[in-house]
């Protein structure tokens, strides 16, 4: 055991753990975090996936210490209590059935659309095609990311609505 | 009374937003009748989900605080609160189908109460009536009905209780959203909280047994049912998305250990030996528990029960004889192998195994052309998301089980049984998990749990790894189907023969003590093994003269083997009806007619029907696939196009019980890779009346695309010592890159009066993944004229099946 921090969701945590612990078991076991998963500890499936610096990360393969940057888990990805447009997405278009994986899909989802804002059909597949689904809600999911990325262009854009006489 | 700290805060603090005067505690142990248990009750919900844990009383000393409620007092189904919200008590479980949510559309269909107003409490052994949990696609078909019987009945009873107090009689008053109003005066009301909140209906209900459970009140017409038939949205998705939800891999109970099972690493290896001391250095070891060949490891941590059964050394005996030949030798295997039996035992009757209608021999002699061909599928695996997990809790000499099980009950009733504990001591709380489809690990982890929670004194919470989950889970049987069918001169089928061989020997069954994987380990067996052996293909085609046979093979290891086979969605449908609905498919092309054509042809060929009118329906759907497809008629394979890619159209169609699907699938296969892409599916769909559209809908886009995935990608592979099918690589599944780019569903009614009043709701959770592999298979066959006859139509086996056709 040794001191190990980390910054979570804008916390700082000191804690005392074996420093090559999957990141995953300490932000479970020791965070008492729900979002990242358990699916297959070999980094195959994506249900673990947390965003490190805002990059999709899987934290069943990382060992605590390797991981310096800011973490944020699906709990912290709403601002001040309101969801992000994924978020809200995921909701309008019922995707999750048992939901097991869909942390590991809406934080893959959030990290492409910040990367590629638009993303053609061929891009959102090959983007997202890592993160396995077993309810096989892929069909729910594209749709979802599809309005996320409409919503979060007509929230980035400038208020041009009544400027241009629309 | 004396304090434990078990519950999750979550399920306990449900409780108060009622306990002004009373409790469910309180409320049910003085009904004098029966006392429910006791502890909090569980709102399924967002609004109320806690944070780490709670503690409460368990109520007096008692060597029995976990009976089971009894299905024939209203109370155990329902409570109306003070302030006239009501939770609802069943005993179902949710995958993730929106079956919880459609329950409380029915239920406040038929209290007139108001959605928002409900909530529900799920599969928690204590607390809901034994509806056996989920599985079968029966929760809307048949547990919903009882469900909703009940609800009517609360609903006569705060009629009657509505008509005392206004003093008007009750068919003077009116009800909407649980407040009832005087027809002629608006401003006498009563609500259904001021009636009965907090009390308790008093009210017994009759029935043999819980699906028939009804009270003294009728249901209402369809037509009358206001929430049935909305896309509510299903009220468990918001916090499956913000993360707050606690599922059953979430909780955490003081003084909980972690414990790893350390599986054989060849199928059928005896444990020679543990050496202890491989593992003595790893800090927070607690115990290696070794009973037979079951072997796990108990850590205070959950990393280091990883490494410790990663790192113990045991000496395992491989068996003498090789357990199963390898996948490569499969087919050849169930082909070549005596059947366990070609008969069956009924009474004092020995009857065969076969089923023949007419004179299949002589129509075949007699018939003008003649179609032969043999199908192969594979084993597959449930392979869940999230491997199977449980943890249980021993403390004061009782058990709780926290699962994701779907069949809680028979979890609780099992675990008894194996630990020798009164069924009254143990208790399952059946909580959100990755989604099972069928008999999965997820047992044999709520055993696991329990028996290690036994020896250590703790809450141990056992958790499978990948590798186990998906060399160890049960799997879906293999079959070798060869098929014979003769046509006569006009083309139409006139004799078929089906002969399946199925790798089904010692089918496991939900929650056994004696067929669980940690009991077989340990050397228990049950007294004779259950062979599978399903029916052929279900489908309605008159055809004269018919046999039917499916026999059982078995391999030298039946138990303790990584090959069990268990039920999975929709158990044996999409192997045999790949194998039938290709045949057909085969046959239309031999007959020189259009597959759509040719199916409706032998559909149309007999009036008879069953109550569920099985034919009508099954004609209904597939003329609406065709019809949505957009389906012209013509001859299968079309002219193979010269392009890289080649496409086609293909229709299947099948029913399961009393629900009717054709799927028409559109492919592309790029003939130098090999890859199939099914880029189009419509899903003509009849499942009678429908309670929530949009749930409907996601269910069967799923089921399509797990269709998709079944025929495409999964096949267990093993060699002649173990299950070499570990992970995600080495058993694939269908990923985001795979998905068609539209899925249309078309909900179809085709029963002959279909606005009957009394239009039932047929299960939807399995029959639509039914024909998708044949639709698939004959979609491959019109794009590139070959047909494949062996699932999953890899890449490799669609390059070499077109390497040979192009000789």
């Amino acid at each position: 055991m040794s001191e190990v921090t980390l910054k979570v969701n804008g916390e700082t945590h000191t804690l005392d753990v074996d420093p090559t612990t999957p990141l995953l078991y300490v932000l479970r076991n020791d965070l008492g975090l729900r979002g990242p998963r358990f699916g297959c500890g070999l980094g195959q499936c994506g249900a673990c996936t947390v965003l490190v610096d805002g990059t999709a990360v899987r934290s069943c393969t990382r060992s605590t210490s390797s991981v310096t940057g800011e973490i944020t888990t699906l709990e912290g990805l709403a601002v001040n209590g309101e969801l992000h447009p994924v978020q809200k997405a995921w909701i309008e278009e019922q995707v999750p059935q048992c939901g097991f994986c869909q942390n590991g899909q809406i934080l893959t989802a959030k990290a492409m659309l910040d990367r590629n804002p638009n993303p053609t059909d061929a891009e959102l597949r090959r983007g997202m095609n890592g993160v396995i689904c077993r309810c096989m809600t892929y069909y729910r999911i594209h749709a979802a990311i599809r309005r996320a990325a409409d919503s979060m262009a007509s929230q980035d854009a400038p208020e041009s609505g009544a400027e241009a006489g629309l | 009374m004396k304090r434990v700290d078990v519950i999750p805060e979550h399920l306990n603090k449900a409780l108060e937003p009622w306990t002004g005067t009373t409790s469910r505690r309180d409320f049910l142990r003085t009904s004098g009748l029966f006392v429910l248990g006791f502890g909090g009750v569980g709102f399924v919900g967002p609004s109320v989900l806690g944070s780490g844990l709670g503690s409460y009383d368990v109520g007096p000393d008692s060597a029995a605080p976990y009976p089971h409620p009894d299905f024939r007092l209203l109370d155990s189904w329902l409570v109306v609160h003070e302030d006239g919200t009501a939770t609802f008590y069943v005993g179902k479980t949710d995958g993730g189908q929106g079956t919880g949510t459609a329950f409380r559309q029915i239920m406040c269909d038929e209290l007139d109460l108001a959605y928002e107003s409900s909530t529900l409490v799920m599969g928690r052994t204590d607390m809901t009536v034994d509806q056996g949990g989920s599985g079968g696609s029966d929760a809307i078909e048949r547990d919903a009905v009882a469900a909703r019987r009940v609800a009517a009945e609360a609903r006569r009873v705060l009629m009657e209780m509505g008509s005392e107090r206004l003093g008007v009689a009750t068919n003077e008053l009116v009800v909407s959203e649980g407040v009832i109003s005087v027809r002629r005066d608006a401003s006498k009301t009563v609500t259904y909280g001021d009636l009965i909140g907090g009390r308790r209906f008093d009210v017994a209900l009759t029935g043999d047994n819980v699906n028939a459970t009804a009270g003294v009140a009728s249901v209402k017409p369809v037509q009358d049912l206001k929430l049935v038939g909305q896309p509510i949205p299903r009220y468990d998705i918001p916090a499956k998305v913000d993360g707050s939800l606690e599922w059953a891999v979430d909780v955490r109970l003081p003084g909980m250990v972690h414990a790893r099972n350390v599986k054989p690493p060849l199928a059928g290896a005896r444990v020679v030996r543990i050496d202890e001391s491989s593992i003595r250095e790893i800090p927070g070891l607690l115990r290696v528990v070794h009973k037979g060949n079951y072997v796990a490891v108990v850590c205070e941590r959950e990393e280091q029960a990883v490494q410790a059964a990663t790192q113990l050394d045991v000496q395992w005996a491989p068996p003498r004889t090789a357990p199963f030949p390898s996948s490569e030798d499969l087919f050849s295997f169930l082909r070549d192998a005596s059947p366990m039996s070609r008969t069956r035992t009924t009474g004092s009757r020995t009857v065969p195994l076969a089923r023949v209608e007419g004179d299949p021999e002589q129509a075949l002699a007699a018939a003008s052309t003649i179609v032969e061909a043999e199908y192969d599928f594979p084993f597959q695996g449930h392979t869940a998301i999230g491997p199977a997990h449980g943890l249980a809790d021993p403390s004061d000499g009782q058990m709780t089980i926290y699962t994701n099980d779907m069949k809680p009950y028979s979890l609780r009733t099992g675990v008894a049984e194996f630990l020798d504990m009164p069924p009254e001591q143990v208790r399952v709380i059946w909580m959100d998990g990755p989604q099972l489809y069928g008999r999965t690990a997820a047992d044999d982890a709520g055993f696991e749990a329990a028996y290690l929670a036994k020896e250590i004194g703790r809450p141990v919470r056992v958790q499978w790894m990948r590798h186990e989950e998906t060399a160890w889970d049960t799997k879906g049987p293999a079959f070798a189907f060869n098929l014979k069918g003769g046509l006569d001169a006009d083309g139409d089928v006139v004799a078929l023969d089906y002969r399946a061989r199925v790798a089904d020997y010692a089918h496991v069954g939900y929650n056994q003590p004696d067929t669980v994987l940690i009991a077989q380990l340990m050397g228990i067996r049950p007294n004779r093994p259950a062979p599978g052996g399903a029916p052929g293909p279900s489908e309605m085609y008159s055809i004269p003269n018919r046999r039917e046979e499916t026999l059982v093979v078995r391999f030298p290891l039946a138990f303790e083997t990584p090959l069990r086979t268990g039920n999975l969605r929709d158990p044996n449908g999409p192997q045999t009806t790949f194998a039938g609905e290709s045949f057909i498919d085969e046959l239309a092309v031999a007959a020189g007619a259009d597959p759509v054509e040719f199916r409706l042809r032998h559909l149309r060929k007999s009036d008879d029907d069953d109550a569920a009118f099985l034919r009508a329906r099954s004609i209904a759907v597939i003329e609406a696939a065709a019809e949505a497809y957009g389906w012209e008629a013509r001859l299968s394979p079309k002219p193979r196009g010269t392009g890289t890619i080649l496409t086609g159209r293909g229709i299947a169609y099948a029913h399961r019980a009393r629900t009717t699907v054709a799927e028409i699938a559109e492919v592309e296969v790029d003939r130098t890779t090999g890859r199939v892409w099914v880029k189009r599916i419509v899903c003509a769909h009849d499942c009678g009346l429908v309670i929530n559209p949009d749930g409907l809908r996601s269910t069967i886009q799923g089921n399509l695309l797990h269709g998709i995935s079944r025929t495409l990608y999964e096949e267990v592979q093993f060699d002649t010592e173990k299950v070499t099918s570990v992970d995600w690589r080495t058993h694939p599944t269908l990923r985001h890159a795979d998905t068609p780019e539209h899925i249309d569903i078309v909900v179809v009614n085709g029963d002959p009066n279909p606005r009957r009043p009394d239009l039932p709701a047929y299960g939807a959770g399995e029959p639509s993944i039914k024909p998708l592999g044949a639709a698939v298979a004959n979609a491959v066959f019109d794009a590139t004229g070959v047909r494949f006859r062996r699932a999953p139509l890899r890449p490799e086996r669609i390059l070499a099946g077109l390497a040979d056709a192009d000789g």
